[in-house]
């Protein structure tokens, strides 16, 4: 039971950080239908800006742990979110009209530059966040010890998700959002000016993901030039584990793939764990490719 | 004979001069080129002429070598021998992990190819039943004979792999202007008017699809010989992703497309040697410039003029 309890609450800080990237990717392919492969690799750009920031500003000393990192994330969110515009500008936007494949090719060739950007600049060894940031103690919850860490990094994705939410379910911006996804041309009649609408989910989406990689470089300590992937494709695992293009369902799916692979790892194998979700995202594909909670068209032809 | 067939078979012959006069260094280069050009014009069957957006290649090839590899090391057969059980195993996993998968949309049949690649790397870093030797993989597989002959250098390879790209040439070309291949250029331009037609199309799809993986399985089997070691890193998801980007920036459906791809992206990187750093980050870039300026790719296929109605009539004819 005690094994079991720790395995889930590690679960959901984990889960948290793929739910996070996992909205970037869901947002953009509610609106443009395009997978995103760069999308894992702005999160290493986070990451690795959050590091660099952190050294350099010396935040934490300033402003105390609590309020730097708050600074921190924001500083990189304003950032990672500025890139994603920029790419969604040069790589993106000359392809809306070219057939769904070449902007697939155009996402995997941005993910490439991107990754390896990152290896020029940083190096190609993997870098370590300083440790100490973040305090290392546990709370006694219901009777278990968990780590503060964790709870901090549950808290964070939950704060940021209902932001979101917030935005996109009570906010004009975020019903424009919400109708250019279901239909781009019905909203421009409407005179909804989808280009920004477009733009600001580049913006909105990337910032998510470089929050979480400064959270996984909190959380991990260590980061490294290739861990966009693989990150990458566990949280679009989840997007569609909840049903791609649904924003709830994006938490949803990237909390409770957190919780299976944690449980996965501990009671199956650890050597397997990477294995495990990509079961996961062949089974949803084949059993229910709307997802947990889509319910929008299952075009499965 | 006309002149396009007398210049072409003193290309052939020019280029199978090649390896007289150049360095064994070049030539190994030019062997490796060969294996992508086999693997990505298998790739071509199921992405250029079927239009599956398939980015699991690399594991077919990885199925392919490592039978071949446990053949050889295990029980000791001879590598060229284990060549077509390479392919069979490579083309029996396939149509087992296509079946539920290949009536997926598009992108969707993407994601889950990476997931397939991705399972099967670490199955093979796992040492799945004890047999792939882990991350280390497996060392020591026995050079091939031709006719008695042992293949020890590159130059003797050339021929080998050179070889067997002939025939894969020639036999795709075959294929591409068969009924079968004209069947799935039509699934590739409209597959819900060709299951209207009649064709049944997510069989013909499965049967690209596994043909598509036995002969990267073979391949397998040359690169297992060529290399004498094999692991888990040479079938990552990249190089699935290299395959890919061959067939989609030299022409989807076009061979000539394809080795023009092959040599462009195998090739070129080894002339700027010094500059391996930028390579890639200039291969990403270029891939996003590619697909804004010349979406089609280098060499796309030459338009084809169809008889509709009398292709329909065969083809409603010979479905099954």
């Amino acid at each position: 039971m005690e094994e079991f309890f720790q395995q889930l609450t590690n679960g959901l800080a984990v889960g948290g950080i793929y739910a996070l990237i996992a909205l970037g990717y869901t947002m953009v392919y509610g609106v443009l239908k395009l997978i995103n492969f760069a999308h894992g690799d702005l999160f290493t750009i986070g990451a690795f800006l959050g590091l660099t920031l952190l050294t350099t500003l010396g935040l934490s000393d300033h402003l105390g742990a609590l309020a730097g990192v708050i600074a921190l994330a924001l500083m990189v969110m304003i950032l990672v979110g500025l890139i994603g515009f920029l790419l969604e500008r040069t790589a993106y936007r000359p392809l809306r009209t070219s057939p769904r494949l070449s902007a697939v090719v155009s996402a995997l060739g941005a993910s490439i530059f991107f990754q390896n950007a990152v290896m020029l600049i940083w190096g190609a060894r993997p870098l370590v966040y300083p440790h100490s940031i973040l305090p290392r103690t546990a709370v006694s919850l219901f009777g278990m010890e968990v780590p503060v860490v964790r709870i901090i990094m549950f808290a964070t994705s939950v704060v940021l998700m209902l932001g979101l939410y917030y935005l996109t379910h009570k906010t004009k911006t975020g019903t424009a959002i919400r109708a250019a996804a279901i239909d781009q041309d019905a909203a421009k009649l409407m005179g909804i000016d989808v280009n920004r609408v477009i733009a600001l989910v580049f913006c909105i989406g990337p910032a998510l993901g470089g929050a979480a990689g400064v959270m996984v470089g909190l959380y991990y300590g260590q980061i490294s030039f290739t861990m966009g992937w693989l990150y990458g494709l566990k949280a679009f695992t989840a997007a569609i584990l909840g049903g791609i293009g649904n924003i709830p369902g994006a938490m949803l799916g990237g909390l409770l793939l957190g919780v299976i692979e944690a449980l996965g790892a501990a009671y199956i194998s650890i050597a397997w764990k990477d294995a495990i979700s990509f079961l996961v995202l062949i089974l949803i594909l084949i059993v229910r490719p709307t997802g947990l909670l889509g319910e929008r068209v299952a075009n499965k032809v | 004979m006309n002149t396009r067939t007398l210049a072409l078979a003193a290309i052939c012959l020019l280029f199978a001069a090649l390896p007289s006069f150049m360095s064994s260094y070049w030539t190994d280069v030019l062997n490796n080129i060969g294996l992508y050009v086999v693997l990505a014009l298998s790739l071509n069957l199921i992405l250029g002429h079927a239009g599956l957006f398939h980015m699991g290649h690399a594991a077919f090839y990885a199925v392919g070598a490592y039978t071949t590899a446990i053949l050889n090391t295990q029980f000791g057969m001879p590598v060229l021998y284990s060549m077509p059980l390479a392919g069979l195993l490579a083309g029996f996993f396939a149509m087992v992990v296509a079946r539920p998968i290949i009536h997926l949309r598009g992108d969707y049949l993407l994601i889950v190819t990476i997931g397939i690649v991705e399972i099967v790397r670490i199955a093979l870093v796992n040492d799945v039943f004890g047999l792939t030797g882990g991350a280390n993989g497996i060392f020591g597989i026995s050079r091939p004979t031709v006719f008695g002959f042992r293949l020890r250098k590159p130059e003797h390879f050339f021929y080998l792999i050179w070889g067997f790209a002939t025939v894969t040439i020639f036999l795709m070309h075959r294929l591409e202007n068969s009924r079968f291949g004209r069947a799935l250029n039509y699934i590739k331009e409209d597959d819900v008017a060709a299951e209207g037609s009649g064709i049944d199309t997510a069989y013909y799809k499965l049967v690209a699809f596994v043909l598509g993986a036995f002969w990267a399985g073979m391949t397998g089997t040359l690169f297992a010989a060529k290399m004498t070691i094999i692991s888990p890193e040479s079938f990552s998801f990249w190089e699935s992703v290299v395959l890919f980007t061959i067939v989609i920036l030299g022409g989807m459906g076009s061979i000539r497309g394809v080795l023009v791809g092959a040599f462009l992206i195998i090739g070129l990187p080894e002339l700027f040697r010094d500059l391996a750093m930028w390579r890639m980050l200039v291969f990403g870039a270029a891939m996003v410039l590619m697909m804004i300026f010349r979406t089609q790719g280098l060499i796309p296929p030459p338009p084809r003029k169809y008889d509709v109605v009398a292709y329909l009539k065969e083809a409603v004819g010979g479905a099954r």
